[in-house]
């Protein structure tokens, strides 16, 4: 049996055919959207890896059966730059070099986006580590990743300040 | 950085640049933060199968039957590959020729050596199908007991450690010195099985094209892969294309060829079409390595001015039943004190595991925890501060060999580090401080080591009509940030600026750079680029000196400086011309030239090469529940030159939460009864999070060493465990007054102490 849901990815919305009622969000963006840049790293919410935001909320998306998400919005890690231009948060990753080998980083990118729209962390570097800590990241990159989200914080607010 | 160093003759046309020493951001970050980097298991070629393995769930025995009926009445399974279908191999998989070879499982008979251990492989249309097919396979067993822990077999000493290096060594009268020392200690230290647990699961997609092979994997050395997959499938290793521009970590665990990979390419023969095969992260308890278990027995004497007279370190390690890698803790002792008398020797146990195999700092980082744990108790032992026991055991010459280093910054690091971490006024005995919340604050610190080697690897540096540069090397990446430094290695060693330079790297096509370990890859990739730009260049001289055309011309063989795409006269820097305009008169479309690193034999001969580094730790303990958080940490390294001291920073950094979770957060434990690993996941596997590592610091000290290598590289990718791992259990046992031996120290040794 074919299920046929609707799913916003990155702004558009499609149709997409579900022959398959096992197939979790993950696997949909990777294997049959070819959406890659979401990784897997555990594949039973774990790791983080695969974070990308659900309805605007951070999310396990191996954990998320695709089936249910009929009407949902999902945004990925190649929904983030604008026109060329680089989120905030991406590139507050980058001058921190908040990442080494970069297999975890669309997750903990995606993480940090979905805990600043939370508002929870502040500027309190212990809390944003504590609110990051969802994201493993056997690099060790997690001194620059805590330095990339609070300064990406101050961009986004000086950004808000400014419109 | 365009000084020649002193010590190294200048070569006959320097080259300058100001790329090396600036601190670049990654080259590759734009596409890693965008999701566009494209790792192994992101590929999809047109007409790709899924492949999933079905593994062990027994440590040691046979499979006796799978219900491969059921697998392939599973709707979208194509295929079921067993030792009984599975394509036959050119080349014998237990084959092992040379101690960089170890014997892979790709189905070739129904033997279990292991837990996780391959036993069949289903390729379906999905991966959905895949997973439900190898989990309908039901294996029946015939189980033996397994052989588990460091007493679950006889010991036997060991042919080699590490690689190739003698099971032991001895020096001096280390009982005469133990029996005559006015101080002493002798104790016990173990250290767990570990998992390199790369956030990447080993990932292949292979396509077949007649005898030709495409394959993205992840590879820290894809010429020896190539070599190896050559000659399993008897074919040309220059038919088979490795692509791996991005690694999603490796460790040592993606260093050489492992069985999932050769399963991957066997199922595509199999089903004629292209196959992704991507591990399971419970499957990567078993077939792709691991850290093995030590026990290490530790003696030491000293005489009453805290200097030692012996040491003596022995360690128990495991290695499988079916393969020898061998732990070499005890060899750090080689290095780090100066003493009259020195005994390292090793044995090892047969088990039921997957064979061990190179992880980050192999040997180094579980003797050095065990060692510099040995180290502060011997200094308390003789009422010493542990900087200051340190400094009176410091070793001018390497103890083992007698030789000089060819540098070494070590006391800097000291200073640099203590300072910086303010050790100063730190009190000698133990549980003398609180934080303001009542809990237990300890300070310990660590010495950090590690060999400064050197591989072998080949460049390719083109010079182009327009006087732009390309450089080719087949080097690797797992995120030390290579792609970034060798090209800033490469623009200088053409002298060019960074944008007139194109850097590939990442493909079995390019020029064999060879394996990224030993953290040799940027100090042999580097030389190699260096000589590469280096010949080059030479040609391009010898083109405009000898032409009377030429504003150069008669300028001689040691007469020119090459910068920003121009050379000039160097006893007249206004004479000059641009490459372009010299390859132009010369009719030419370019110039190319190969370069090599290699270790020097003679100064191999005559120094010991090593980085050194000292790391400074504060933890809290809750003197109640026992909780452990390591609240500071302070690293002082000095590695030689430094290319890039933002990608420097932060593999210190990486390799420090390394000791962090060495001494605190990871280990695997084993099953006695099944063989089985229990916390084979990354919920019960404890890797440090964000929150486990409040705090680091890098200090980079400086060190010229004019001996390693052309450009006086040292590698920075491994030594940051050792050192840290020590020092965060010496600040434990500072809080605490508690003295875990065993490793990782977790809050049940310290509750009620
Ligand atoms: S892959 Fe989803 S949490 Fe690890
Ligand atoms: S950057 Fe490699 S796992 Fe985080």
């Amino acid at each position: 049996m074919t299920l046929s849901i609707s799913l916003t990815v990155n702004g558009t919305v499609q149709a997409v055919a579900l022959e398959d009622p096992r197939v979790t969000l993950l696997d949909l963006l990777r294997e049959r959207l070819h959406l890659t840049g979401t990784k897997k790293g555990c594949d039973r919410g774990q790791c983080g890896a695969c974070t990308v935001l659900l309805d605007g909320r951070r999310t396990n998306a191996c954990l998320v059966l695709a089936a249910a998400q009929d009407g949902a919005s999902v945004t990925t890690i190649e929904g983030l730059a604008e026109g060329g231009q680089l989120h905030p948060v991406q590139q507050a990753f980058i001058d921190h070099d908040a990442l080494q080998c970069g297999f975890c980083t669309p997750g903990q990118i995606m993480s940090a986006i979905g805990l600043l729209a939370e508002g929870q962390a502040g500027d309190d570097p212990e809390r944003v580590r504590e609110g990051m800590s969802g994201n493993l990241c056997r690099c060790g990159a997690y001194a620059g990743i805590t330095e990339a989200v609070l300064d990406a914080q101050a961009r986004l607010a000086a950004r808000e300040d400014a419109a | 950085m365009s000084d020649p160093i002193p010590g190294i003759a200048a070569p006959a046309h320097l080259r300058q640049g100001s790329s090396i020493g600036q601190p670049l951001t990654r080259r590759d970050g734009p596409l890693k933060v965008t999701g566009q980097a494209r790792y192994a298991a992101d590929n999809h070629p047109p007409g790709m199968l899924f492949a999933v393995l079905a593994t062990s769930g027994i440590a040691r025995g046979r499979v006796l039957g799978l219900d491969v009926a059921a697998a392939k009445a599973h709707p979208g399974v194509v295929e079921v590959m067993t030792p009984a279908n599975r394509p036959p191999l050119a080349g014998d998989p237990d084959a092992k020729d040379s101690p960089f070879m170890f014997r892979l499982d790709a189905l070739q008979n129904d033997a279990v050596r292991y837990p996780q251990q391959p036993i069949a492989v289903v390729i379906a249309e999905t991966l959905e199908a895949a997973t439900e097919g190898a989990a309908l396979l039901a294996p029946r067993y015939a189980a033996e007991p397994p052989r588990v822990g460091l007493d679950g077999a006889a010991a036997f000493v060991p042919a080699a450690v590490g690689v190739g290096s003698p099971a032991s060594f001895a020096q001096g009268e280390v009982e005469a010195g133990l029996a005559a020392a006015p101080r002493r200690m002798e104790a016990v230290y173990e250290t767990p099985a570990q998992y390199h647990n790369a956030m990447e699961p080993h990932a292949i997609v292979a396509a077949w094209d007649g005898e030709r092979l495409t394959l993205d994997t992840p590879s820290q050395g894809m010429a020896m892969a190539q070599a190896r997959f050559a000659a399993l499938f008897g074919i040309r290793p220059e038919d088979i294309h490795i692509r791996s521009p991005f690694l999603g970590g490796g460790f040592g665990s993606k260093g050489l060829a492992n069985g999932p990979q050769v399963l991957g390419i066997l199922a595509a023969r199999l089903v004629g079409r292209p196959v992704k095969l991507v591990l399971r992260r419970e499957q990567m308890y078993g077939p792709v390595g691991h850290r093995a278990p030590t026990r290490q027995t530790i003696r030491m004497g000293a005489d009453a001015a805290g200097g030692f007279t012996a040491i003596a370190s022995h360690t128990l390690t495991a290695t499988s039943s079916f393969d020898d890698f061998i732990e070499a803790a005890a060899d750090v002792a080689h290095t780090l004190y100066a003493t009259p008398a020195l005994h390292t020797s090793h044995e090892a146990v047969r088990l039921d595991t997957g064979t061990p195999m190179f992880m980050r700092a192999p040997g180094e980082a579980p003797g050095s925890i065990a060692l510099e744990s040995a180290v502060d108790e011997m200094a308390f032992a003789c009422g010493m501060d542990p900087l200051a026991f340190r400094l009176r055991n410091y070793a001018e010459v390497e103890p083992a060999s007698g030789k000089p280093f060819s540098s070494k910054a070590l006391r800097e690091c000291y200073a640099e580090g203590a300072a910086r971490f303010g050790w100063a006024g730190r009190p000698l005995q133990p549980r003398q401080m609180r934080d303001e919340a009542g809990l237990l604050v300890g300070w310990g610190m660590g010495t950090a080591t590690f060999p400064a080697m050197m591989m072998a690897g080949h460049a390719r540096a083109t010079l182009r009509a327009d006087g732009s540069g390309l450089v080719e090397t087949g080097a690797h990446d797992m995120g030390q940030g290579a792609w970034t430094a060798l090209a800033q290695v490469a623009a200088d060693g053409m002298g060019l600026p960074l944008d007139r330079l194109e850097f590939r790297s990442g493909t079995s096509d390019l020029p064999d750079a060879g394996i990224a370990g030993g953290s040799a890859h940027m100090a042999t990739v580097s030389s190699a680029i260096h000589g590469a730009g280096g010949a080059v260049i030479d040609r391009l001289a010898a083109l405009a000196t000898g032409d009377e055309r030429s504003p150069l011309f008669g300028a001689g063989n040691a007469g020119v400086v090459a910068r920003e795409g121009r050379l000039h006269r160097r006893d007249d820097e206004a004479r000059s011309e641009s490459y372009a305009a010299i390859l132009s008169r010369a009719g030419l479309a370019g110039l190319e030239a190969m370069g090599q690193g290699a270790a020097d034999p003679a100064a191999q001969k005559a120094f010991a090469m090593h980085a050194h580094g000292a790391v400074f730790v504060e933890v809290k303990v809750d003197p109640d529940f026992g909780q452990i958080r390591a609240t500071r940490v302070v690293g002082a390294f000095a590695a030689g030159r430094v290319i890039n001291p933002r990608m420097v920073r932060s593999q210190y950094y990486g390799g420090m939460t390394w000791g962090v979770s060495f001494a605190l957060h990871e280990h695997a434990v084993t099953d006695r009864r099944s063989g089985r690993i229990m916390n084979a996941d990354l919920a019960e596997y404890h890797l440090p999070v964000n929150a486990d590592v409040p705090s680091l610091e890098a200090i980079l000290v400086a060190e010229q060493d004019p001996h390693v290598n052309p450009l006086g590289i040292k590698g920075v990718g491994e030594i940051a465990i050792t050192g840290t791992a020590g020092a965060v259990a010496n600040a434990v046992w500072h809080a605490t007054g508690v003295r875990v031996r065993r490793f990782p120290i977790g809050l049940e040794a310290l509750i009620g102490a």
